[in-house]
């Protein structure tokens, strides 16, 4: 047998299929058998690398068979080795999307762990980052997801709005893409003066180009045949399944982590959860569609009167001091010795924490085991993506091949995340 | 939340002391049903936690997804710790984290497993959730997942033959990278 790689991975699935073709032989009569099809690793719907084996029964998909890892970079081994701050860097490379709300979700977990309270300024516009972030995530979800099965003009459209965004997140965090921004106890620096001028402006590009998506696809007759009834989750599934995010609410699960359990502030911003009834593609897109309407609204109140004063916190044992400070002062100049030499950093307390939050693509947890040195122990990321693509096998079966990148689109599976 | 520094002195006291507070509501309810020595205290930071026994794991597991007062039925993670650089007899430690949407609750559950024979049962009959979750601890620590319905390697090539996130395994690898024809 000839043994490349890809014939090594599909073994299982093709012994099994194998097998079953030595009984059709067996049997003449027998009018049809199973194809095996690669999907991937490198497809342009796959959005990073990504292999599933299909089987196929004539355009129907009979099964599939993800295989994983092809983007796998251990960062949990990798953050075992780095400080608490520098693996902030490592978080901008999992979903790669929507970077700054990786970095507040795991700033979020060590700040519980060590029991910091971050500034009033600091939130607000770790709020607003976060939800700008998800308005960027959510365009390009949609565009590609419209891309994958022919509507190529919606895809731009995002892509339009979501250069804005990445013009505003240049300008705060001094790159687009590998942001790093957020600090245990604060943030890597002040926004731009114009920072809320420049929010208000990205969330209006943002809404018009929502609303010429809206007026593409809502009401398209071929968009609608090609999403409505196609990979439907019911709600019993989504919550045993573990499903979080746009696709758990598109089952019809009223669960946002940012009204169940808020954390930085949110109970008291004015927004609401848009909820599916039907669990298909089309309610994720209508889902993922108003979650932008509602971020854009977050994002209006979040920069509406940001609150002045310091973004880090008084946490010597956490946070840089300020510059202009260790050039004049002892203690300063200690503290920031403390905070940057190797073999120095912030310092939690023995224990293990968990802390969750609304990612784009929903619950985005990070579980920090901390022995009390200058590196986590254990760190842990629960990716939303890894568990949502888990119940792919299961949507994707007795739907025709076409549906693959449908389904795949509306998970928005994003490979860095998946494989870590 | 928001202490000063006065207070995280008395903080860090607590800490220690952690594990002799009051059990929390759900630790009462399972120790009602289970006998009081059926779990102990965990360290979760702000979230009730206990520490159970890999025997009968899944009767404990099914009781706490399906007891109306606790009715955890979200599973969120399954992961686990390599104990061998911490003051633990046990090497791992396999961690569950659950949620409950009826009560808005969380609750962590961390179950010892030794080296010697690393093996737990599997709650996939339980949450099917938990499918890819215990494949991946699988794959990274080489704890066998008993009644899994497909257990292999999920991230890490079939043939790797090593458990990365333990340990005793190094950063850089083994040089399984020299072995891979691209």
């Amino acid at each position: 047998m000839n043994t490349t790689p890809i014939d090594k991975l599909a073994e299982t699935d093709l012994e099994e299929i194998r097998n079953e073709r030595v009984s059709f032989e067996r049997t003449p009569d027998m009018p049809t058998e199973h194809m095996i099809l690669n999907f991937g690793p490198q497809h342009p719907a796959t959005h990073g690398t990504l292999h599933m084996v299909l089987e196929l029964d004539g355009e129907k998909v009979a099964g599939a068979t993800p295989h994983l890892g092809y983007l796998h970079t251990g960062f949990e081994k990798l953050g075992e080795y780095r400080s608490y701050n520098q693996f902030v860097t490592l978080t901008d490379r999992m979903n790669y999307l929507s970077p700054l709300c990786n970095n507040i979700g795991y700033t979020h977990a060590v700040e519980k762990l060590m029991d910091i309270e971050i500034t009033p300024r600091c939130r607000n516009i770790r709020v607003a980052l976060a939800e700008l972030s998800r308005l960027a995530d959510h365009l390009l979800c949609i565009g590609t997801a419209a891309l994958d099965i022919g509507a190529f003009t919606a895809f731009l459209y995002g892509f339009r709005a979501r250069e804005v965004l990445y013009d505003l997140f240049e300008a705060v965090c001094g790159t687009r893409l590998t942001t790093s921004y957020t600090r245990v106890g604060g943030l890597l620096r002040d926004v731009p003066e114009n920072f809320a001028e420049m929010a208000r402006e990205s969330v209006e590009e943002t809404l018009r180009a929502t609303e010429e998506i809206d007026r593409l696809l809502t009401h398209n007759r071929i968009w609608r045949d090609r999403t409505e009834g196609v990979g439907v989750l019911s709600s019993e599934d989504a919550v045993a399944w573990g499903a979080t995010g746009p696709v758990l609410r598109a089952s019809g699960v009223d669960w946002d982590i940012r009204k169940n359990e808020p954390y930085l502030g949110y109970e008291a911003y004015d927004f609401d959860i848009p909820i599916g009834r039907n669990g298909d593609v089309y309610d994720r897109y209508l889902v993922r569609m108003e979650e932008i309407r509602q971020s854009a609204k977050i994002v209006r109140q979040a920069v509406e009167d940001l609150p002045s004063g310091p973004v880090n916190a008084d946490e010597e044992h956490a946070v840089l001091p300020e510059k202009s400070e260790v050039y004049e002062s002892m203690e300063s100049l200690i503290y920031h010795f403390k905070m940057t030499m190797e073999g120095h950093g912030p310092t939690p307390p023995v224990g293990e924490v968990y802390a969750a939050t609304e990612a784009p693509n929903g619950e985005l947890g990070f579980f920090i085991v901390s022995d009390g040195s200058r590196e986590p122990y254990r760190i842990r990321v629960r990716p939303p993506s890894f568990v949502n693509f888990s119940m792919f096998p299961m949507l994707i079966r007795g739907h025709m091949l076409s549906d693959v990148v449908a389904i795949l689109g509306s998970l928005n599976v994003i490979a860095g995340e998946l494989d870590r | 939340m928001g202490e000063d520094v006065e207070n995280k002195e008395e903080r860090e006291t607590e800490d220690v002391g952690r594990s002799e507070s009051e059990p929390g509501t759900v630790t009462t309810r399972i120790r009602a049903r289970f006998g009081d020595a059926s779990v102990s205290t965990g360290n979760a930071v702000g979230c009730e936690s206990v520490i159970a026994e890999r025997d009968a794991l899944l009767p404990f597991m099914t009781f706490l997804k399906d007891d109306p007062e606790l009715s955890f039925d979200y599973l969120v993670d399954v992961t686990a710790v390599d104990r061998l650089r911490l003051d633990e007899e046990i090497r791992f430690a396999v961690v569950y984290q659950l949620y409950s949407y009826k009560h808005n609750h969380r609750f962590s559950v961390s179950v010892p497993v030794p080296e010697a024979d690393p093996r737990i049962g599997s709650v996939v009959s339980v949450w099917p959730g938990a499918n890819w979750l215990e494949r991946e601890v699988y794959d990274m620590y080489g704890i066998v997942f008993e009644g899994h319905p497909d257990l292999r390697r999920i991230l890490m090539p079939d043939d790797f033959g090593s458990y990365p996130l333990r340990k005793d395994y190094p950063l850089h690898g083994k040089g399984e990278r020299d072995n891979f024809v691209f």
